[in-house]
């Protein structure tokens, strides 16, 4: 059984709790197991490295010496903001040993840097998308998904090394896997207005709403994220936004574990789906044949 | 001998700097077989030389040594000196005690002092085993081999063919002309690209002098410099053009019409024969056999049926002809960078983000040239490749892969600047309403008229400059998407653009390396030719009577070419001005008695230039087998010395008896 070190950071355990619900559920008939570090604290997201650079190495720092001192060497992250500050310090630290030293001070803890930080395409592509598609039960031939990666998950491209920062194919794959298509569209890596939410909500709003009418405009009935950043502007201000631009979007945004756990089987409660604010069946084969007849 | 005559100039005050001259020049008339010690200001200068000169003839001098600076710098002038009163100048060696001494040393410390004579000693101990050697004598074929029939191959190969030489001009394309043969008009006198090149094309066509290989390639190379041995690949045609009297009812009668045009850059679909375009040299047809019905199905024929020259001919094979030649003139030219996301080699990441391939009136710099050509496809009117609608707005992007890291290519391409100023212009001409927008990083406009060109493009023809990058283009309701940046305003921009044109950066042609390995020539990590000085030697390589012009070495635009072109075959003149050739005699030699004929030197030598050879005895039964050294292509290197495990192999002036008493004056 594989078992991954697992840090949720602190919007999966507040706002994104469904994201959680998700992640948990869909890994477990994976025969995947999470070990939630111990102690774990904030990865200091955007406020740290705006105020403060020691902070901005020490935060992560911390929770990878909690890692190292479990014996932990692959740790899930599925917050893109998370994984990319964990992997911002990995390579700090690697190389530098005077950081390493001062760093391992202030944390209290040894820390080289060595730990392997997956985010949560990773984890499905360490899985395996051929042992995915092995055990789909119900495949997603009703899912016509635009993926969106948003920013963090492939950038800076420099420190993260995943995927093409301007054309990305991760999600793509795994979701073809499921049996569900994904869309040709504009956005996949346009910004969402992130950490904008609250500060200036029309930005978001704009955003967003940008987001949401092209990937309608290419056919699709349904975004997939990986981020619960990303996940809050899209889903939850769909309100907001169709009130402000007189629209209906109408448009589910699905985590990528979401799909996942159904196309295992799993409902839509169990995955937490039903905690988001845009809920509504996507046709699925069953009731476009029940309509034909 | 025990009359050498030793040297030591101040270079000024490079060396006297370091030294007290009078000690320095005491010290090395106690080295043994020195006859003479002199020091001098500038020994380099005429008096210096005839200071020279004089010891020579008053002290019987048998050998000298200048202690001065890098031989590099100076050993000719010196064995010159030295020839002149009389002395085999290989019997001149230079002591670098500035380079290797004075300029890298503490001036005065006893070290310094210390390794100034030693250098010197070791010279002195070198030259008493120099021998007198004369040049080695090289016959010279006067004809020129000029591969690359664009607008530097054909200025380098009329220029020699007017001074009166034979010029070989092999083309890869079934015609000559070139990139510069597809140009609209060109910076920054706006003259019709097409009306200044065709009539020399013509005149290449028809010079008594010019040998025109089209639809050729090099297939081998051997020899040396006046002795080339060239093999030519014809490819096949199916059409002798010979025969064939131009009068292309082939052409007009030919059903297929699939085949995207090459001259057009796929803009356009040409048919299975064609000639590449009206103005082509040979205006001779071609047969394509990915696109014609007779090599895919065997139907069709119609060509042979309504040619009456009998000039069509379907069993049309490769043919290999040999030319013989004394130089050799490269003019390979260049190809844009793929911008799409497929690319053949993993250094170039490709701009999959612009849609390249992906949205139709996305094109690059040489489609758009098409574009605003008469002779276009558009006949000249600017409409877009998806609905043939005139753009209203057009976004040009410069330096798509030029000065990016990113996408693997560091160099600027030096001339999309300039014709990106020349497209916004030209459009505007064409399209009085219509409004182009230029993303650029610098404008680089060095260059005649240049800078006053892009301002007229600015200022004159309404062109609005936005300094910044473009992060995506995307397709949204018709309309191309462009968005980038302005960092002067410091604010993102966004443009509904009709067309989008990019000025993509320039790589050297496909099929140069391999060129290049066959002529055995230098190229950089991007694949353009080297030259074998980048001041003083810029159309020379570091292949004797091998030359480079034209942007095979670097990015550069029309009137450079032609320059280097003219250059390069100035260059091939003053090679052919002579009757024979010299060679310096400093070159290998195998002593072929104890030659074990193992030929490890045989493999290791980088120019080729030891051969397997047979030892006969008079009734001419083999004996044994040898190597042997071709002294008119050894370039004195010396690795076959240093792999021959039987010692057999020496290098005439660097023998291993110098370099070991070299050794011994330094012990």
């Amino acid at each position: 059984m594989l078992e991954f070190g697992y840090y949720p950071g602190c919007a999966l355990h507040g706002s994104s709790s469904d994201y959680e619900q998700s992640v948990q559920a869909c890994l477990k008939p994976l025969g995947v197991g999470l070990k939630e570090l111990d102690d774990w604290i904030c990865c200091g997201a955007t406020a740290a490295h705006t105020l403060n650079h020691m902070l901005a190495v020490s935060l992560p720092a911390r929770n990878l010496a909690l890692a190292e001192r479990d014996g932990v060497t692959e740790l899930f992250a599925p917050c893109p903001m998370c994984s990319m500050e964990l992997i911002k310090v990995n390579r700090a630290l690697d190389g530098n040993a005077g950081l390493r030293q001062r760093v391992s001070e202030i944390v209290e803890l040894p820390v080289t840097g060595k730990t392997q930080i997956l985010n949560l395409i990773q984890v499905f592509q360490r899985i395996g998308v051929d042992k995915i598609r092995a055990t789909v039960k119900k495949p997603l031939s009703h899912v016509k998904a635009a993926c969106y990666y948003g920013c963090l998950l492939t950038r800076p491209a420099d420190t993260l090394q995943f995927d093409d920062p301007e054309h990305p194919r991760s999600m793509e794959t795994v979701l073809e896997a499921l049996g569900a298509s994904a869309v040709e569209w504009n956005y996949a890596t346009e910004c969402c207005g992130a950490g904008l939410t609250m500060a200036r909500e029309e930005t978001v709003c704009e955003l967003s709403h940008r987001i949401l009418t092209n990937a309608a405009a290419h056919g699709a009935n349904c975004l997939v994220v990986a981020c619960p950043m990303c996940h809050t502007n899209l889903d939850m201000k769909q309100a907001d936004i169709d009130r402000r631009y007189g629209v209906h979007h109408d448009m589910m945004v699905y985590y990528l574990s979401d799909l996942i756990g159904m196309a295992l089987g799993l409902d839509e409660t169990q995955l937490g789906v039903d905690k988001h604010f845009v809920v509504k069946p996507l046709e699925s084969p069953a009731t476009q044949a029940a309509e034909m007849h | 001998m025990g009359r050498i005559g030793v040297f030591i100039c101040w270079c000024g005050e490079n060396i006297a700097r370091a030294f007290d001259m009078d000690e320095l020049t005491e010290a090395v008339a106690e080295i043994p077989g020195v006859r003479c010690a002199i020091h001098y200001k500038y020994m380099c200068s005429e008096p210096g030389q005839a200071l020279i000169r004089e010891k020579i003839r008053s002290e019987k001098l048998e050998a000298v040594v200048v202690a001065s600076c890098s031989p590099h710098m100076h050993l000719k002038t010196f064995r010159a000196a030295a020839a002149a009163a009389g002395l085999n100048p290989y019997l001149v060696e230079m002591a670098n005690i500035r380079e290797q001494c004075s300029w890298v040393h503490e001036p005065y410390e006893d070290e310094t002092v210390a390794k100034a004579v030693s250098i010197i000693r070791m010279t002195v101990h070198k030259v008493l085993r120099n021998r007198a050697l004369e040049p080695i004598r090289v016959p010279l074929t006067k004809r020129a081999l000029v591969v690359g029939g664009g607008v530097a191959g054909i200025q380098a190969s009329l220029d020699l063919a007017d001074s009166g030489y034979e010029v070989v001009l092999v083309e890869r394309e079934p015609s000559i002309g070139g990139k510069m043969a597809g140009l609209s008009e060109t910076f920054p006198t706006l003259d019709c690209s097409q009306c200044i090149l065709t009539p020399r094309m013509v005149e290449v066509g028809q010079h008594p002098n010019i040998r025109l290989y089209t639809y050729s390639e090099v297939e081998s190379v051997e020899g040396f410099v006046g002795n080339f041995n060239i093999t030519i690949r014809q490819k096949a045609r199916y059409v002798d053009i010979e025969k064939c009297t131009g009068c292309l009812e082939c052409w007009n009668r030919c059903p297929s019409r699939e085949a995207p045009s090459e001259f057009d850059y796929g803009l356009t679909k040409r048919k299975a024969i064609y000639v590449p375009f009206p103005q082509a040299v040979p205006a001779r047809p071609i047969i394509d056999l990915n696109s014609c019905a007779k090599f895919l199905r065997n139907e069709c024929g119609t060509c042979l049926k309504v040619c009456q020259a009998n000039a069509i001919n379907f069993d049309d094979q490769d043919m290999l002809v040999t030319e013989q030649v004394g130089a050799i003139v490269v003019a390979t030219g260049y190809r844009m960078y793929d911008i799409g996301r497929e690319q053949e080699n993993a250094k170039y990441a490709g701009y999959g983000e612009y849609g390249y391939g992906q949205y139709r009136d996305v094109i690059d710099s040489l489609q758009f040239e098409r574009l605003l050509s008469a002779s276009g496809p558009t006949g000249g009117e600017v409409k877009r490749p998806s609905d043939g609608a005139v753009p209203k707005k057009v976004v040009f992007i410069a330096c798509v892969g030029s000065r990016d890291n990113a996408k693997g290519i560091p160099y600027c391409s030096k001339i999309c600047c300039m014709y990106t100023a020349k497209h916004t212009m030209l459009y505007k001409h064409k399209v009085h309403d219509g409004q182009a927008h230029v993303f650029y990083m610098d404008i680089r406009a060095g260059g005649k008229g240049y800078e006053e060109f892009v301002r007229r493009a600015i200022e004159k023809d309404g062109a609005r400059y936005h300094r910044g990058r473009v992060s995506k283009i995307t397709e949204e309701n018709g309309k191309l998407i462009v968005r980038g940046a302005d960092t002067l305003a410091g604010a993102p921009v966004t443009i509904e653009a009709d067309l989008v044109v990019l000025a993509a950066a320039m790589r050297p042609a496909t099929g140069v390396l391999e060129l290049a390995q066959k002529i055995k020539l230098g190229y950089d990590e991007f694949g353009f030719l080297s030259e074998s000085h980048p001041k003083l030697r810029p159309v020379e390589t570091n292949t004797a009577g091998v030359y480079i012009c034209g942007a095979c070495h670097a990015p550069k635009d029309i009137p450079e070419a032609v320059a280097q072109a003219s250059a390069a075959a100035g260059k091939v003149q003053v090679l052919f001005s002579k009757g024979e050739l010299t060679r310096e005699p400093e070159v290998a030699s195998v002593n072929e008695q104890t030659c074990a004929a193992c030929f490890a030197c045989v493999r290791t030598c980088p120019y080729l230039a030891i051969d397997k050879a047979e030892i006969r005895d008079r009734q001419g039964n083999l004996r044994k087998m040898t190597a042997r050294v071709n002294p008119s292509l050894c370039m004195g290197c010396g690795t076959c010395v240093a792999v021959c495990p039987s010692k057999s192999v020496d290098l005439e002036g660097f023998s291993e008896e110098q370099i070991y008493e070299m050794v011994n004056g330094l012990i």
